[in-house]
């Protein structure tokens, strides 16, 4: 695939405190990359970089093979960007501000009106064209911002966050806007929720700590973070207190590691947190050795690690390996 | 330059959605027509008193000398009260918005962006200036004033409007604050204008404060003269801090 963006070993320094460090990675046409990574990763740093906010302390960016820092003008009007606050104007018009924001993107008086038509129309703002952007609701906000962001029709669209902040019904008809937009264009979107780029992503691009960490497919890498996960399964026992005997005989139990007794509820019920040797299911034999210690058994599942808790797992032990490397 | 223009005119339209820009216009026509009539009545009287004289006196009044001179000066030193409060939201408020980051990455270069907001800011200080016409207008209606010294006058509070815009535009651009934007503005101003009394002390450091005063470069101008070293104090005081001003904005792209 034919690359659009093509980060080139940057490096960005705050001071003398590198933010990404020798990063490359590029972005094909049409495709949808996902940025992902914990916060103070280097996220917003690198797409900065990546719409010549901020030119990079080494290295270089490359937009449609024009480079950011030679010339950042013609780099710039490739690019269709929405910060992780959108840049709004409170006092202005929808219109108005697309109007706005679609001249000062190089848009020609005459075809600025069916530039802010079509792109409301796109971003469902088609209604709200002369309402006042301070009154609007955050999610009406962020479609303004993806609005401006567009309203030029740029190759490339690079959005910081887009759903953070948004309510679960507005993250996904941001999803799916955003899925129906990279139809004829190029997105880089960042985030720190795992299960966004599976929905919406081709590849992803994990970085921590200003370094690449993986990069690949979201099935490829959801397989990575699954066998990443193995050896840990826990189940959970709730019982009643005390829960004293019933730990004991799940300690002795065959496969069982090491029992954590959490502490007493309200109702006089306790949980027993059974970390498991391998991650076979036990629960059938669990729940006997339970009940045959003669304690109550009130609960049983099986505490699967959620997927960014995998994911901040990986990042942080390649991090290490990256240090020491 | 199609880039400046966008952005004044969003500037100029965003300075009349909001109240602040009608209450400096209203605050300049108050203490400016205050001015006026208190000066006016002294001219008046002091007319009155040298005609009862019956030429004795040896001197005589003149509009232009004796009322629209000191009046302009006057002008000069209220517009210097009002002009942070034009200035000090310019920058300093898309960088608090967040907007700044849609004016960097605009295909636009930092030029642009610094004049396109010095437009905006000066286009409201002549609006504001402008309203000192209607009190010109009247002398007009009453007596016969000479016009040449008064656009001399005029042309000098325009550039003094434009170097005190830009000093504005400079401070607007170091902080994200538009209060404390505003206070270095009049402190910086305050300090301009006092020079010019200090400045009369004479000696060679007396000029030289003399010089570099904001104000003092309007006597001339005030009188219906215009001196070419008034225009290019007022010039290249402008053009110094707008150029100041591109650099903190080139700066703040590598601080982020």
């Amino acid at each position: 695939m034919e690359p659009v963006v093509v980060v080139d070993r940057v490096t960005k320094r705050y001071g003398s405190k590198p933010a990404v460090r020798e990063l490359s990675f590029s972005v094909g046409k049409g495709e949808v990359l996902g940025f992902l990574g914990p916060n103070g990763a280097g996220k917003t740093t690198t797409m900065r970089m990546i719409t010549g906010f901020m030119p990079p302390s080494d290295g270089r960016v490359l937009v449609d093979g024009v480079d950011m820092v030679d010339a950042p003008l013609a780099a710039r009007r490739k690019i269709g960007y929405l910060p992780e606050v959108p840049p709004l104007y409170p006092e202005m018009e929808v219109r108005e501000f697309l109007a706005f924001a679609a001249r000062l993107r190089g848009v020609g008086r005459r075809d600025v009106e069916g530039a802010v038509e079509r792109v409301s129309a796109r971003c469902g703002l088609a209604g709200a064209g002369t309402a006042i952007i301070g009154t609007l609701s955050r999610g009406y906000r962020q479609r303004v911002g993806l609005a401006q962001a567009l309203v030029h029709d740029p190759e490339v669209l690079v959005l910081d966050e887009p759903t953070a902040g948004l309510d679960p019904k507005q993250i996904h008809e941001t999803r799916l806007l955003i899925r129906e937009l990279a139809r004829d264009r190029t997105v880089v979107l960042s985030t720190h929720i795992l299960s966004e780029v599976t929905v919406t992503c081709d590849r992803v691009v994990i970085i921590s700590g200003g370094r690449l960490r993986a990069e690949d497919s979201p099935e490829r890498l959801a397989a990575r973070l699954a066998t990443a996960g193995r050896g840990s399964a826990v189940v959970e026992i709730e019982t009643a207190s005390p829960a004293e005997a019933a730990a004991a005989a799940l300690t002795a139990a065959p496969g069982v590691a090491s029992v954590n007794t959490g502490s007493e509820t309200a109702e006089g019920t306790v949980v027993l947190q059974v970390a498991l040797e391998d991650d076979e299911d036990r629960r059938s034999e669990l729940a006997r050795t339970v009940l045959g210690a003669g304690a109550p058994l009130l609960g049983l599942r099986r505490a699967g690690a959620s997927l960014e808790d995998v994911f901040l797992e990986l990042t942080a032990s390649e991090a290490e390996d990256g240090e020491t490397a | 330059m199609t880039a400046a223009l966008i952005i004044c005119r969003r500037e100029i339209a965003a300075a009349l959605a909001s109240p602040v820009a009608y209450v400096l216009f209203g605050a300049f026509a108050f203490i400016y027509g205050y001015f006026f009539t208190e000066f006016l009545r002294n001219f008046v009287e002091v007319g009155m008193r040298m005609s009862e004289l019956g030429g004795f006196s040896g001197g005589s009044l003149h509009v232009n000398h004796d009322l629209i001179n000191p009046l302009l000066l006057t002008a000069a030193v209220v517009l210097l009260f009002l002009v942070p409060l034009i200035s000090m939201r310019s920058l300093a408020a898309e960088v608090r918005s967040g907007t700044m980051e849609l004016l960097l990455t605009a295909p636009i270069s930092d030029g642009q962006i610094v004049a396109g907001k010095f437009l905006g800011g000066f286009a409201l200080y002549l609006t504001m200036l402008a309203v000192s016409l209607l009190h010109v207008a009247v002398l007009f209606w009453f007596g016969q004033p000479d016009i040449l010294p008064i656009l001399a006058g005029y042309l000098g509070l325009a550039l003094f409007g434009a170097a005190t815009i830009a000093l504005g535009l400079f401070f607007s651009s170091l902080t994200s604050s538009q209060i404390v934007a505003g206070v270095l503005t009049l402190a910086a101003l305050l300090l301009l204008w006092v020079v010019e009394f200090a400045g009369q002390t004479g000696g060679s450091f007396g000029r030289l404060l003399a010089y570099v005063s904001v104000t003092g470069h309007l006597a001339e101008p005030a009188r219906g003269v215009v001196a070419v070293r008034d225009v290019i104090y007022y010039l290249s005081f402008a053009g110094f801090f707008l150029l100041l001003t591109r650099e903190t904005v080139r700066s703040r792209r590598w601080r982020g």
